[in-house]
C-alpha cells in the first residue's frame, strides 16, 4: 500500500515535471513565425558585422512588412563564439535562422545538420553569378552542396611598421626573402629598439584558430609540406615541414623576439595587437590577416588615419625562399542558414539582401575584406578606399585553403596545445610533434595518416 | 550534506495494521511540503546526472557529427593514456591538500585558535577582513588575484621598488591559484573551528596548563582531540568544494600556461566546450566524482579509527 502510494507520487511529479517542461518547449518554437532570429560575432575590435546587420535589418523590416529581424549579437571571444553558437545549434527552440559561419565549421557542423542547403534558393538568385568560383566552393559540403554564402575572403602577409624599421636602420620598403631574413630583421628591432616588440606571430589555444590559420599554417604551407595530401587524402601532421614551423615559433618565442607568452596567450591578444600594439607603435612586424585596416578606419575599433603612411605589407617568404617565393592562407566567413529554420526562403531573402552589391559593398569596405563578388571587386569605392587592397588581392596567387573537413576543427585545436607546449618551453618542437602526431592519429584514425617521418 | 535533506523521523514511522491509513496520511502531509523540492531535484539534478552519466560512454560531440555512438570504456582508456589528463589529476590533488587541507584548514584553525579570548574590537575585525574575501563572488576574487599578481600588477609594482620582479601567472601558476583559494576559503573553516572551541571546557585547559602542559601540548593533547569531528566535516566540506573548483582558477590562469595549472575541472571544460568533446568530458566529470568519493572514505575512516 506504502509503496503504491509512493509510486503514484513519482508518477504524478513525473508527470506535472514532463508537461511543464513541454510548455517551454512549445512557447519557445512558436516565437519563431515571422521572426528571423540572426546571430553573429561583436566583440573587441570585431564591431563592423553589428554595424552591418543592424542596416540590413532595417531594410529587411521595411522591405517585409510585418517580418521582425531578431539581431542576436554574441560578445564572446572568438572560441567562445563558436561554442556559444554550437550550444544554440543543439537545440531547435535556441538555434539561430541565419548564422555567421567561419568556413573552418561549416562542414562540421553540416556533419552535425546544424545547417541547411542552399541550392534550391541560390540557383534563382541572379546575384550568385557574381560569386567568383573559389567563394562559390567556400561553403560546399562533401555532398557536394552549398551551405554558406560568402561575405568576403582574406590572405595573409607580413605587416611592418616603416617608421620602426627607419628607427632601427632596416631600409624600407621591406622584402624578406627567407625566414631568416624575418629572423634577421627581428633581431635587429630588438638590439636597436629596446621596448618594441619585434615580432608577433600568433600562437597557442587562446587564440584559437588564429594561431592554427595565421601562425602555424603560414609557416608550414611555406616549407614544402602541408597539413593534409590531398591526392592521397591522408593528414600529415609529422613532416619536417612541421618541425621547421615549430622550431621557428621554439625560437622567436623563447629568445625574446616575440610577445610575452603570458600576453600572447590571452584570449583578447588579438585586439591587443590591433587596437593597442601596432597603432602605438610597440610592435614592429606582425604576421596577420588583410581585415587589419577595417580597426583603423573611421567606423573601425582605433580609428587611425596614418596607419597607410605608417604601416608597410610584405608577402610572408617560404622556408628557403623556394617557389613561388611567398605563401599565404585563405578563409573567410559565410552567412549560413540553420536547418531547424521554420521560413528559409524568408532566412534566405534576407541572406541575399545582406549579401547584394551595395551591402556586399559597403562591409567589404568597413571590414576590410576582399571581395568575393566580382561586381564589388570591380567597383571604384572598393579599390579607392583601402590602399592595402591590391597587395593582399595578389596573394591569392599563393595563396592556400584548410583542409576543412569535418575534423579539421579537432586537428587545428592540437595544433594549438603544440604551438603552445613549445612556446611555453614545457616540450621540445620535437616532442610536440610526436604529441600532436598521436592525438591527430587518434582523432582522424592511423589509417587516415601518413605516419611520422 | 545531501543526507539533511531525508527526515530520519519520516523513515522510523511504526507500521502497525491498524494505524496504517492514519500512518500513511501523515507519511503523505509530511512529505508534501518536500514535494516542490523534489520535484525541482528531479528535474534539474537528477535529470542531467543522469544524462552525464549515459554521455560518459558515449562519442558525443558539440560538433561534427548528427548521431551518438555507444563507446563503452572508450573514454575512460583514453583517458589514462593521455598524459594531460593523468597530470590534471595531480594537479587537482596539489591544488586540493595545498589549498584546503593545508591552507584554509590550518590557517582556518591557526585564526580560530588567536581570536579566542581576544576583545571584541579584534575579533570584529578580523572576522570582516576574513569574510569579506569569502563572500566576493568567485570571477570577482579572481580577477582581484589577476590585477595583483599580472606582470604589472599591484605585487610587481611594490616589489618594483626593491629591484624585484616575478612573473607570478606564468611561471608559479599553481602556487598563484593555491594561494588565491587558501586567501578565499580560509573565513568558512574559521567560522567552524570559532564555533567547535567555544564548546571546550576551559576547565579542562586550564588543568592542564596548571600540570604543566605546554601551549602546543594543550593543543594537541586537549583542544584537537575534542573537536576532531569538527576537523573531519570541514575537511570533507572544503574538500569536496575545492575539488570542483574552477571560476577562480579560470579567471586567474585559463589552465595555462600550456597545462601547467589545468586542474580537472579546467581540462574537462578545455576538452567539452572548446574542443567540444563532451562525451570525453563527462567522462572526466565521472573520476572527478570517484576522487571526491575517495577523499570522503578518507576522512570516514580517519573518524572510525579516532573513534576506536
Amino acid at each position: 500500500m506504502q509503496g503504491h502510494t509512493k509510486a503514484t507520487i513519482v508518477a504524478a511529479a513525473l508527470l506535472v515535471g514532463g508537461a511543464s517542461l513541454a510548455g517551454c518547449s512549445s512557447s519557445g518554437s512558436s516565437a519563431g513565425s515571422k521572426t528571423i532570429t540572426v546571430a553573429y560575432q561583436d566583440y573587441g575590435d570585431f564591431t563592423q558585422m553589428n554595424t552591418e546587420m543592424q542596416a540590413v535589418a532595417k531594410q529587411y523590416e521595411a522591405a517585409h512588412p510585418g517580418w521582425t529581424v531578431k539581431l542576436e549579437p554574441i560578445e564572446a571571444s572568438e572560441n567562445d563564439y563558436y561554442t556559444k553558437l554550437t550550444l544554440m545549434n543543439r537545440s531547435a527552440s535556441t538555434a539561430p535562422d541565419v548564422m555567421y559561419e567561419d568556413t573552418f565549421l561549416v562542414n562540421s557542423d553540416i556533419q552535425a545538420g546544424y545547417l541547411a542547403p542552399l541550392d534550391s534558393y541560390l540557383s534563382s538568385w541572379s546575384g550568385w553569378s557574381q560569386f567568383t568560383a573559389s567563394a562559390k566552393s567556400a561553403a560546399r559540403g562533401s555532398d557536394g552542396k552549398t551551405y554558406g554564402v560568402p561575405m568576403g575572403t582574406d590572405t595573409r602577409a607580413l605587416w611592418y611598421n616603416k617608421t620602426l624599421f627607419q628607427q632601427a636602420g632596416i631600409p624600407v620598403p621591406w622584402q624578406p626573402k627567407t625566414w631568416a631574413d624575418v629572423l634577421a630583421a627581428a633581431r635587429t628591432v630588438k638590439a636597436k629598439l629596446p621596448g618594441v616588440t619585434p615580432l608577433n606571430v600568433y600562437s597557442g589555444k587562446g587564440a584559437g584558430e588564429g594561431a592554427t590559420m595565421q601562425g602555424l599554417e603560414m609557416l608550414l604551407y611555406g616549407t614544402g609540406n602541408q597539413l593534409y595530401n590531398t591526392s592521397s587524402k591522408k593528414w600529415m601532421p609529422s613532416t619536417p615541414g612541421m618541425l621547421a614551423s615549430l622550431n621557428f615559433i621554439d625560437t622567436i618565442y623563447n629568445t625574446g623576439l616575440a610577445p610575452d607568452q603570458e600576453d600572447a596567450l590571452n584570449p583578447n591578444f588579438g585586439t591587443t595587437v590591433a587596437t593597442d600594439l601596432i597603432p602605438n607603435g610597440k610592435l614592429a612586424i606582425d604576421l596577420d590577416g588583410s581585415w587589419l585596416p577595417g580597426n583603423w578606419t573611421s567606423t573601425g575599433a582605433k580609428p587611425w588615419p596614418a596607419w597607410s603612411t605608417t604601416m608597410g605589407e610584405a608577402p610572408m617568404p617560404t622556408e628557403n625562399g623556394q617557389a613561388p617565393g611567398s605563401t599565404s592562407m585563405s578563409g573567410g566567413w559565410v552567412l549560413s542558414i540553420g536547418s531547424h529554420s521554420a521560413d528559409k526562403q524568408a532566412d534566405f531573402d534576407f541572406v541575399s539582401l545582406a549579401e547584394n552589391k551595395d551591402n556586399a559593398l559597403n562591409y567589404d569596405i568597413i571590414a576590410s575584406q576582399i571581395a568575393v563578388r566580382a561586381d564589388v571587386a570591380a567597383d571604384p569605392k572598393y579599390t579607392a578606399t583601402n590602399p592595402s587592397v591590391a597587395f593582399f588581392t595578389n596573394l591569392v596567387k599563393v595563396t592556400h585553403f584548410r583542409p576543412a573537413y569535418p575534423v579539421y576543427p579537432q586537428v587545428s585545436d592540437q595544433i594549438q596545445v603544440a604551438m603552445e607546449s613549445v612556446m611555453t618551453g614545457q616540450s621540445s618542437p620535437q616532442s610536440a610533434m610526436a604529441n600532436l602526431a598521436s592525438s591527430v592519429s587518434g582523432i582522424v584514425g592511423p589509417s587516415n595518416m601518413v605516419p611520422g617521418s | 550534506m545531501t543526507v539533511a535533506t531525508q527526515s530520519p523521523r519520516a523513515a522510523r514511522i511504526p507500521s502497525p495494521g491498524a494505524r496504517r491509513p492514519h500512518g500513511v496520511r501523515r507519511l503523505l502531509g509530511r512529505l508534501a511540503p518536500l514535494g516542490p523540492a523534489l520535484l525541482l531535484l528531479l528535474i534539474f539534478f537528477a535529470g542531467p546526472l543522469i544524462w552525464s552519466v549515459y554521455t560518459a560512454f558515449t562519442d558525443m560531440a558539440l560538433s561534427g557529427s548528427a548521431t551518438v555512438q555507444f563507446t563503452g570504456l572508450a573514454n575512460f582508456r583514453r583517458m589514462f593514456s593521455d598524459p594531460v589528463f593523468v597530470r590534471s589529476l595531480e594537479l587537482t590533488v596539489l591544488f586540493v591538500v595545498g589549498s584546503a587541507v593545508i591552507g584554509q584548514n590550518c590557517l582556518g584553525l591557526l585564526l580560530a585558535l588567536i581570536m579566542r579570548g581576544r576583545n571584541r574590537a579584534v575579533r570584529t575585525t578580523v572576522t570582516g577582513v576574513v569574510i569579506g574575501a569569502w563572500v566576493v563572488p568567485e570571477v570577482v576574487a579572481g580577477f582581484a588575484w589577476y590585477a595583483f599578481l599580472y606582470k604589472t600588477g599591484t605585487l610587481n609594482s611594490i616589489l618594483g621598488h626593491f629591484g624585484l620582479s616575478q612573473d607570478w601567472l606564468y611561471t608559479t601558476p599553481m602556487l598563484a591559484v593555491i594561494l588565491a583559494n587558501t586567501w578565499r576559503g580560509t573565513a568558512f573553516s574559521m567560522l567552524v573551528y570559532s564555533a567547535a572551541l567555544s564548546d571546550v571546557p576551559p576547565d579542562l585547559l586550564e588543568a592542564a596548563a596548571v600540570d604543566g602542559a605546554s601551549g602546543w601540548a594543550r593543543l594537541r593533547h586537549v583542544t584537537v582531540p575534542l573537536i576532531r569531528r569538527s576537523i573531519i566535516s570541514n575537511l570533507m566540506l572544503i574538500t569536496l568544494q575545492t575539488l570542483a573548483s574552477f571560476g577562480l582558477i579560470y579567471v586567474m590562469t585559463g589552465g595555462g600556461p600550456g597545462d601547467a595549472s589545468s586542474t580537472t575541472p579546467l581540462y574537462m571544460y578545455q576538452e567539452s566546450f572548446q574542443f567540444y568533446q563532451l562525451g570525453y568530458g563527462t567522462a572526466m566529470a565521472l573520476v572527478l566524482l570517484v576522487l571526491g568519493a575517495l577523499f570522503s572514505l578518507i576522512y570516514l575512516r580517519l573518524i572510525k579509527l579516532e573513534d576506536s
